[in-house]
């Protein structure tokens, strides 16, 4: 009679520690055959590629199969990053990497807080859904399509173009994607273009749950409704604002590939190539596998530490605040 | 407490024009896509068409509707959307499950295995070697397998696990039931919305999805509908490199259907199953984002 409670009560959740391993083993059998399939596509897919990445300290040649190439190459060391460093190309990279993302940032990031607050300010709720709906469109469409869209809105033909001539801030039309200097300032409004609604949900979700007390309050005060935007609802983002802003600093080196390969030609690639688009170029194109390979760990490396590092911060930037 | 202030009516009309450039800014450029793509070829080389179409003409949807090439990408990028999105809702589910039970063993381990991929990758050209080694290069299996599993979404189906009442579980625990007969019983049906969510952001990324299938295969039969669009917008570029004299030269032989049409048509073509799609979703995806926000 004990041992039978006993045993009831060892399976209940919670008292499982108090069976034997073996016996949980058994128990969990078919939790671990659940894990199963997702642990094998993670093992190819994700850690199969960091075991490649030895292909970075030696002189890899394509040619007969893999596994004698890969371990009769030739072991080169730091090698290949030392030719990243010194030819020339890394600051090249480098520079066109930070602008872009940095760029991208000074206008993608306000951006979707300045939409959110003004979304806030609608009345109509089938309005407020109108402003939203359209708004995400963007996000959801490939870089693609989005690309297309772009390069018709810029072409000597589109809207932009037209613009610019009616209101005679130029005479002819502006090749766009023919001059390098353009390039970084077409990523940075395509990217919040793309972007900017549907980062605006997180905001939004904020906005909402902000006590409505405050606003009662601080109407009886008297305050405006951009008083209350300023005094009520900005001071309540601030929390999300932090951490969404340390986050995104994080994320610097990951300037995108898509919209880069997508909008770039041989004319503006002196400002346009990042250093996803470099690897692939050197990688996939010119079959230099290992130096592509070099610069690629090189960048995880760094994106790692800094999104530790930022990570670390938010987490301690968290705890202060009533978030 | 009605009267409004003069300072309350600029405000709001600044934040409504404000609204409505965004709108604009927003709509116009798909808009004006649809417009160029409605308008007969040798008419919009003219230029000039921004709001309305001028010579409305279908031409280049039939070109497209009967071109090979197009029809048949449609076809992959339908098969593989229709494949891998509930493989991947499945393989993921499937996980999210296990790492929800606190009793499971090795619970923080498998946990850090799954999350560390979320923050070291081993870059493009390792992954390559990985697809050439299984055999997926110029395989359709390629745009499936590789993208079975997605830590971000498992994270959101665990909190929505860990956030439901537990006494379900438990009751049918007593009952009996072993842990694949609960998932399906009552984890799946329960998770349902979250499910909904991710299945709708797998099966955009499935449509959407154009580099594998540019990069990772060479038969033409394995192409989507984006690797083509791809093609397309390159044919493009170069071409705009010589624009003006092939333009006139385009203009002078009065074709039906000029590249740029095809290319506007097609990328409507592309467009269009989304814009159907998405805003009958939201309502889980606003969701589904900010329980992960919440959470991460």
């Amino acid at each position: 009679m004990n041992t039978a409670a006993a045993q009831a009560k060892a399976t209940l959740p919670g008292n499982g520690k108090s069976a034997g391993i073996g016996k949980r083993l058994r128990q969990q059998k078919m939790l671990w055959l659940m894990i199963l399939p997702a642990f094998v596509c993670t093992l190819f897919f994700s850690y199969g590629p960091l075991f490649g990445l030895y292909m970075a300290f030696i002189n890899y040649q394509p040619g007969g199969s893999f596994f004698t190439s890969f371990f009769h190459s030739e072991f080169v060391g730091l090698q290949w990053f030392r030719y990243f460093f010194t030819n020339g190309d890394f600051w090249i990279i480098m520079r066109n990497t930070l602008a872009q993302s940095l760029l991208s940032l000074l206008f993608g990031f306000p951006a979707p807080i300045i939409l959110a607050l003004a979304i806030n300010e609608v009345r109509s709720g089938a309005f407020k859904k109108l402003f939203q709906t359209v708004s995400y469109l963007p996000h959801f469409i490939s870089w693609v399509i989005a690309a297309n869209i772009i390069i018709t809105l810029l072409s000597s033909e589109g809207l932009v173009n037209k613009i610019l001539m009616v209101l005679h801030l130029t005479d002819e039309p502006i090749a766009f994607f023919q001059n390098g200097h353009y390039f970084w300032w077409i990523i940075a409004s395509s990217n919040t273009w793309k972007d900017m609604g549907f980062n605006a949900i997180m905001y939004l979700a904020a906005i909402a749950a902000i006590n409505p007390e405050l606003y009662e309050a601080a109407k009886v005060d008297g305050a405006s409704r951009m008083k209350q935007m300023l005094y009520v609802t900005l001071p309540a983002l601030k929390p999300t604002i932090v951490i969404l802003l340390i986050l995104a600093v994080g994320g610097v080196l990951n300037a995108g590939f898509d919209q880069q390969y997508l909008l770039q030609n041989d004319l503006v690639l002196q400002y346009s190539d990042v250093i996803d688009t470099y690897t692939y170029r050197y990688g996939l194109q010119n079959s230099m596998f290992s130096y592509a390979s070099a610069v690629g760990l090189f960048k995880s490396i760094v994106a790692f530490v800094l999104v530790l590092t930022v990570n670390h911060i938010a987490k301690k930037v968290n705890d202060q605040s009533l978030f | 407490m009605r009267s409004r202030s003069m300072g309350d009516i600029i405000y709001t009309g600044v934040v409504y024009a404000f609204l409505i450039a965004v709108l604009f800014a927003t709509f116009y450029p798909f808009w004006n896509v649809l417009v160029l793509s409605v308008n007969s070829a040798s008419d919009t080389i003219k230029g000039g068409i921004y709001f309305w179409p001028r010579e409305l003409s279908f031409t280049s949807y039939r070109e497209i509707l009967t071109d090979g090439e197009i029809l048949h990408s449609v076809g992959v990028t339908v098969a593989r959307t229709a494949i891998g999105t509930p493989l991947t809702v499945l393989v993921i589910s499937l996980l999210a499950y296990p790492l929800s039970n606190r009793e499971l063993m090795l619970r923080k381990p498998i946990t850090l295995y799954f999350i560390f991929t979320m923050y070291f990758s081993g870059g493009l050209i390792p992954y390559y070697m990985v697809l050439k080694n299984l055999q997926l290069i110029d395989s359709f299996w390629v745009f499936i397998l590789p993208g079975l599993m997605n830590v971000f979404y498992m994270i959101l189906i665990r909190t929505y696990i860990e956030g439901l009442p537990g006494e379900l579980v438990e009751s049918a625990k007593i009952d009996g039931a072993n842990d694949l007969h609960i998932y399906f019983r009552i984890i799946l049906p329960l998770t349902l919305p979250v499910l909904a969510t991710i299945a709708l952001f797998t099966a955009i990324g499935h449509w959407n999805a154009w580099f594998d299938s540019y990069v990772f295969t060479y038969n033409p039969d394995l192409k989507t509908l984006q690797a083509v669009l791809v093609k397309i917008l390159n044919q493009y570029q170069t071409g705009s490199m010589v624009s003006d004299a092939q333009k006139m030269a385009d203009s002078a032989k009065r074709l039906a259907v000029s590249s740029d049409t095809i290319r506007m048509a097609a990328t409507m073509v592309a467009t269009l199953p989304i814009v159907l799609v998405y805003p009958f979703l939201q309502r889980y995806f606003v969701k589904g984002m900010t329980l992960g926000a919440v959470k991460s």
